[in-house]
């Protein structure tokens, strides 16, 4: 009995009602099923910026290490990879704040209302990443953000989130607490995001990262986890040593 | 349920007794039609001839027209419903007869082995009958079937001839008089109508029944169906009759699920069949030859041995669990897995890069999907894990090779089911 | 002009876990059945499966399995005096989408409500007097008893395979489960999770100051477990990827794992994804349901008749369906007249978030799970005496660790700078010896005149009908319960060994930026007066007998409880009505 398999179940019907990418069906009979089913993450590739122009990138990469800097044990924000995971990010959806209710009219108010800006975070970090520039230039000399000096730099950040330094047209402490917010998140999120690169933010905690069974070890109280970090496409453990 | 209770009866009955089909019906002509009917709709369920001879979803059982996939090219299904023009509504009963028994059709051509008639050769006239009583009752459906498209030489129907002389051996099932009413029961269903043969016996490069390692396993289709002899590690060596028997009344036992091709099985025919007839089945696979392997697992410390745990530990023991025990009905025990340990490991690699989703039957109707890891896992990585996996928990296996998932990555990647 | 399809039996909107509970049980009855479902179909192997559901970034922060607020969301405000904005990127709460609902992404804390919350206002009135409430709060009795729903309680949590220590067992308190809780009457199907270390210290520090900690109900199963239709769950592994993930490994009850594949096989079941229904269609009498008209993804617009349609969508939803099929009267606060939208609620909770020497302690929050916990319920319900405090109302603590994931969890002690060397190292320093719990306390949220659902006059979805508006904030009574209840919370944190606490309060006004529980209720509440009740004890709508409205929309007020084992029981409570009552004489449950 040699015969094609089929769609897989018997009696179980999928009739496609359109051709948009999620589509109604019509489910009966069994459980939906097709091989290699699933959406899968989609790692970020490494290489130029995605949405920065290299002055922006250069920008947020100082930014980046003054949020996280570096130290003997764990690299800082830049090295980490989190301008790269917010370039990819601000390049995708999230840049465009999409699938966000971004009907008119846009009006002001309270903060317990939350942001009814217009401006995706793409807009905002292009708009801000100027401001922060040409404050620098007009301040320093004519050095941009990332030219300028760790204690300058620390200095003119605390200013910000202080409300002591206002940027000329942006709401710098709004924009800063975003970069943090975003910064942060690249640092912890999966390696395949551009961020936490090798696992470092993950080994600095001691998080062993996308794992899904800890059945062993939820009855040894107050012992460390023996096992190292794994990312969702693995780790170097994976690969046969030769 | 009178059908399952006849066929009980027979059972039971003194093996001769059955297979002389004599003095079976009862002395009412009425009754006997009724009891042919209902018995050949449980033989056609046995034989599963729906399952080729029927595309699914189009509400046209037994028209044929599916699209049968041959290592040698595909062939499409005829359609054996009784219409006159297109189905088998003008055959006589000698002429159904002989396309089941002896694979020639009306016309002396014969039919390719798709059509298992080398198994059903072994069935009873009088079975062979009540399936054509059935197959009168279905609805006729007008519908031609359009001819093979098998490449050379195989497209020459009277090549068949000489295949036959080499692979087919006519004649009905003999029992062993040595052997259990129950035995001889079993054993006529698995060689038989259930022909089980057709995917579990190895093949020759021309389709024959490799008869010398008779059910020890055989690859079709992007998957391997598994040896089913008493072979401890590849085979049956670890189930009891009541894993046999619960496997394929549900498609699920304490060590396993049906999934791919045997699935379909279990839904169109295993599931239906009644408890003694699957009674007799285990006693009769469980009779096969007891083989032990005592292949020395690979070292625990070698490098693919260690990534393959690690792989394990991370992606696959939240279901199979850190002892490969699984979760009984659940989730496959792969410490005890015959499709893991298989001499060939098509299907297990077919698993992790595709996934698959377990049969739904009544007993069991949670149907668990294992998700795929084709995009996660790279060749190496597949190989090291599945190598892990057959050499962990005290078994062994032979290691499986990069090279062997990249082929069959290639090969799945052309087909759509 | 809408394609007609072919009559059923039953219609039911939204299929989550009363979409699945009822089309189970009518389909049961031998009723022909079709659910419509807004969003995707989902199932663990293919949408959330253990090889890349545990990604923090996608599904807790980017918000993979919910609702999309360019496909609805709502406007808000505080006061009635305000200007109601949209909420446009969700925040403190929630909204499901897809078939499962929120069944797919909750923790499953399974808990049933207290025999006193389902005849709050008569409980409180008849122990404090009447002058004891607020003046604007307007709680109600539930109009069914926990007596009446203890079967249906016992339903949900064998279907789920529930884990728990029963604490009352037919009347008899039993030792390490919640003396508080009403009678049971059988234990829970399968034993307690297995606690992680924090959870230990909690029930120890709390078992010095006098109280009895329990572990909390859990849909995160202790065991493998098959449930009463034969269906099959595994153990939980402790993952941390429970709220806002989908379970991948058939552990956490949910209508996936607990009713799906049983009822995708029947033949009189149906299910339609991505297809969203726009309104209940009426007959001329506007007293009778004749089907619902909906909108696939395509644009195609269709027609479903039925006899007897279920409305099963999120609380929100089903508020806002009423109102877009111009079913019931809608409430107008200023008049305190009308019922659909009234007595809209949410939960009042908070944390203590403790900090411990890293030298010693050691938690490995990360080994985890959404429901795991050890609770009090000392300060819940009516457990205490309000009268010194001048509140009604309270709710349970516990350490409940639902995670790790640090993107979310990596705590720093209260004035640390939000950034450089100093956050980081503080980071680093806290990560594994902080107990930051999932669910700290977990309070009640009592109704009030002017916290209510209506229409927005200015803000529309895509098909052009109004976004539905929330008007809330706290009322002092919350903020007060709050207060007590997390100094209480924080002497049991400090207990446990904290060298420092971050007290977080719950403070007003309401904030819609910060999360705070998917546990909005109320609105198309139950009751026994039609002209305070949308539905009567049924959740059979006094407007239109052949309607019924599951869900938590139905709660004239919250408990401090999760909600969902009580809305679950009100689903098999209603479904018990209909296959017992209604069918056999379709017409009003009860008579007004």
């Amino acid at each position: 009995m040699t015969m094609r398999r089929r769609e897989f179940l018997a009696g179980t019907a999928i009739l496609v009602l359109s051709t948009m990418k999620s589509r109604a069906t019509i489910i009966s009979g069994g459980l939906p099923w097709t091989p290699d089913a699933g959406t899968p993450p989609i790692p970020v590739r490494p290489g130029p910026w995605h949405y920065f122009t290299s002055d922006e990138g250069r920008a947020v990469e100082a930014l980046a290490d003054r949020i996280i800097p570096p130290d003997p044990q764990t690299p800082g924000g830049k090295d980490s990879g989190c301008a790269v995971f917010v370039d990819r990010q601000l390049a995708g959806p999230y840049g465009r704040s999409e699938g966000h209710y971004n009907q008119p009219p846009f009006m002001p108010g309270t903060k317990q209302q939350g942001s009814q800006s217009q401006k995706g975070p793409a807009a905002v970090y292009r708009e801000a990443l100027a401001a922060l520039d040409r404050y620098c230039q007009s301040t320093y000399q004519g050095k941009r953000f990332a030219d300028l000096s760790d204690e300058q730099k620390d200095e003119l950040l605390k200013n910000i989130e202080d409300e002591k330094t206002k940027l000329e047209g942006i709401d710098g402490k709004s924009f800063f607490a975003q970069v943090i917010k975003d910064v942060q998140t690249g640092f912890f999120a999966d390696p395949i995001y551009g961020g936490n690169r090798d696992m470092v933010a993950w080994k600095m905690i001691g998080y062993p990262g996308a794992r899904y069974n800890y059945l062993d070890w939820v009855d040894r109280h107050n012992e460390r986890f023996p096992l190292p970090p794994v990312s969702l496409m693995g780790r170097a453990d994976w690969s046969p040593k030769p | 349920m009178r059908s399952a209770a006849k066929i009980s009866v027979i059972a039971i009955g003194a093996a001769a007794a059955w297979l002389g089909g004599v003095g079976l019906s009862g002395a009412d002509p009425d009754s006997q039609a009724f009891d042919q009917i209902e018995r050949g709709r449980y033989l056609t369920t046995v034989a599963d001839c729906y399952a080729c001879h029927t595309v699914p979803e189009a509400g046209k059982p037994f028209a044929g027209a599916r699209p049968i996939e041959t290592p040698f090219g595909v062939i499409t299904s005829s359609n054996i419903t009784p219409d006159n023009d297109t189905g088998i509504g003008a055959w006589t009963d000698e002429q159904f007869d002989s396309a089941v028994r002896k694979g020639v059709r009306p016309d002396g051509s014969r039919l390719y082995p798709a059509m298992p008639f080398t198994a059903y050769t072994k069935m009873s006239r009088e079975d062979v009958m009540a399936i054509r009583a059935y197959l009168k009752t279905v609805e006729p459906v007008h519908q031609p079937v359009k001819s093979n498209t098998l490449p050379f030489p195989f497209n020459i129907r009277t090549a068949m001839r000489a295949w036959d002389g080499l692979y087919f051996t006519e004649g009905e099932f003999q029992p062993e008089g040595s052997q259990s009413a129950a035995w001889n029961r079993g054993a006529y269903l698995v060689q038989g109508p259930g022909h089980c043969t057709a995917c579990h016996t190895p093949k020759t490069v021309l389709g024959g029944d490799k008869t010398t390692d008779n059910l020890r396993g055989f690859n079709l289709q992007g998957w391997f169906a598994p040896d089913i002899t008493g072979d401890n590690n590849q085979g049956l060596g670890q189930w009891g009759e009541a894993d046999i028997t619960g496997y394929l009344k549900t498609g699920h036992n304490r060590m396993t699920a049906a999934t791919g091709p045997m699935a379909e099985e279990v839904v169109n025919a295993t599931s239906q069949y009644n408890d003694r007839d699957l009674s007799a089945i285990a006693t009769y696979l469980k009779s096969l030859p007891q083989r032990q392997d005592n292949a020395a697992p690979l070292p625990a410390n070698s490098p693919v041995m260690i990534a393959g745990q690690a792989i394990y530990r991370d992606q696959c023991s939240a279901c199979h669990g850190i002892d490969g025990r699984g979760v009984a009905m659940l989730f496959p025990s792969l410490a005890q897995s015959a499709l893991v340990h298989a001499s060939d490991s098509t299907s297990a690699i077919h698993l992790v890069l595709r996934g698959g989703r377990s049969v739904a039957t009544k007993q069991e109707p949670t149907a668990p999907g294992m998700p795929s890891f084709g995009w996660q896992l790279n060749d190496e990585q597949v190989a090291a894990v599945l190598t892990y996996i057959r050499n962990a928990w005290q078994t062994a296996a032979a290691p499986v090779s990069a090279e062997t998932v990249g082929k069959a990555r290639n090969q799945l990647r052309t087909r759509s089911d | 002009m809408p394609k007609k399809l072919p009559k059923k039996d039953v219609v039911i909107i939204g299929l989550g876990w009363t979409g699945s509970i009822l089309a189970h049980e009518l389909t049961d009855e031998g009723l022909d059945v079709i659910a419509i479902e807004r969003g995707p179909w989902r199932d663990a192997p293919t949408e959330f499966p253990p090889n890349y559901a545990q990604d923090e970034l996608r599904y807790r922060i980017r918000h993979e399995l919910f609702l999309r607020p360019e496909q609805n969301t709502f406007t808000f405000r505080n006061k009635m005096n305000q200007t109601a904005l949209p909420i446009r990127d969700w925040g403190s709460f929630m909204p499901p989408n897809g078939v499962g609902g929120g069944g797919v992404h909750w923790n499953a804390e399974t808990f049933r409500f207290m025999p006193s919350d389902f005849v709050l206002k008569t409980h409180l009135t008849e122990r404090y007097g009447a002058a004891f409430l607020p003046e604007d709060m307007t709680i109600q009795d539930f109009g069914v008893t926990y007596d009446e729903l203890e079967q249906h309680y016992d339903a949900f949590e064998y279907l789920c395979g529930t884990s728990g220590t029963a604490g009352n067992l037919r009347g008899q308190i039993q030792e390490g489960g919640n003396p508080f809780e009403g009678p049971r009457s059988r234990p829970y199907p399968t034993p307690a999770q297995k606690q992680p270390f924090s959870h230990t210290l909690f029930a120890k520090a709390a078992r010095e100051l006098g109280y009895k900690p329990f572990p909390q109900p859990s849909g995160n199963l202790s065991q493998a477990y098959t449930n009463p239709l034969g269906l099959r769950m595994g153990p939980c592994t402790y993952c941390g990827f429970c709220e806002w993930f989908g379970c991948g490994n058939y552990s956490k009850a949910s209508p996936q794992t607990t009713i799906l594949p049983l009822l995708v096989r029947k033949s009189n079941f149906t299910a339609r994804d991505n297809s969203e229904v726009l309104h209940i269609n009426l007959d001329r009498s506007g007293k009778h349901a004749t089907g619902v008209t909906f909108v696939d993804t395509g644009g195609v617009e269709w027609e479903q008749p039925a006899d007897l349609v279920i409305l099963s969508a999120y609380t929100l939803f089903n508020v806002q369906m009423l109102l877009n099929s111009k079913i019931g009267t809608p409430y107008d606060p200023v008049a305190n007249k009308g019922v659909i939208g009234r007595n809209f609620t949410h939960q009042t909770i908070s944390s203590v978030n403790g900090f411990f020497d890293n030298k010693k302690f050691n938690f490995n929050p990360f080994i985890a799970s959404g429901a795991i916990g050890m609770c009090i319920d000392e300060f819940n319900g009516d457990n205490f005496d309000h009268g010194p405090h001048g509140f009604v109302g309270g709710g349970y603590m516990g350490q409940v660790q639902t995670n790790g994931r640090p993107i979310q969890s990596a705590s720093v002690p209260p004035g640390t700078p939000k950034w450089g060397a100093v956050w980081k190292n503080a980071t680093r320093d806290n990560y594994l010896s902080t107990v930051k719990p999932g669910t700290g306390v977990h309070g009640s949220f009592y109704s009030y005149r002017d916290v209510y659902l209506d229409l927005d006059p200015t803000y529309t979805d895509r098909f052009g009908r109004p976004l539905m508006r929330m008007t809330i904030d706290f009322h002092d009574n919350e903020l007060k319960q709050n207060a007590f209840l997390t100094d209480k919370f924080a002497e049991i944190i400090r207990a446990m060994g904290a060298h420092t606490l971050d007290k977080q309060y719950r403070k007003g006004p309401y904030d819609a930026t910060d999360y705070q529980t998917t546990h909005l209720n109320g609105g198309a509440i139950m009751g026994t007066d039609p002209s305070t009740s949308a539905i009567n004890r049924y959740l059979q709508s006094w407007d239109v007998p052949n309607l019924f409205v599951m869900g938590a929309s139905a709660f004239p007020q919250n408990a401090g409880y999760n909600p969902t084992g009580t809305v679950a029981a009100l689903a098999f409570w209603a479904a018990s009505a209909i296959r017992g009552q209604y069918l056999k004489n379709p017409g009003p449950l009860v008579h007004a």
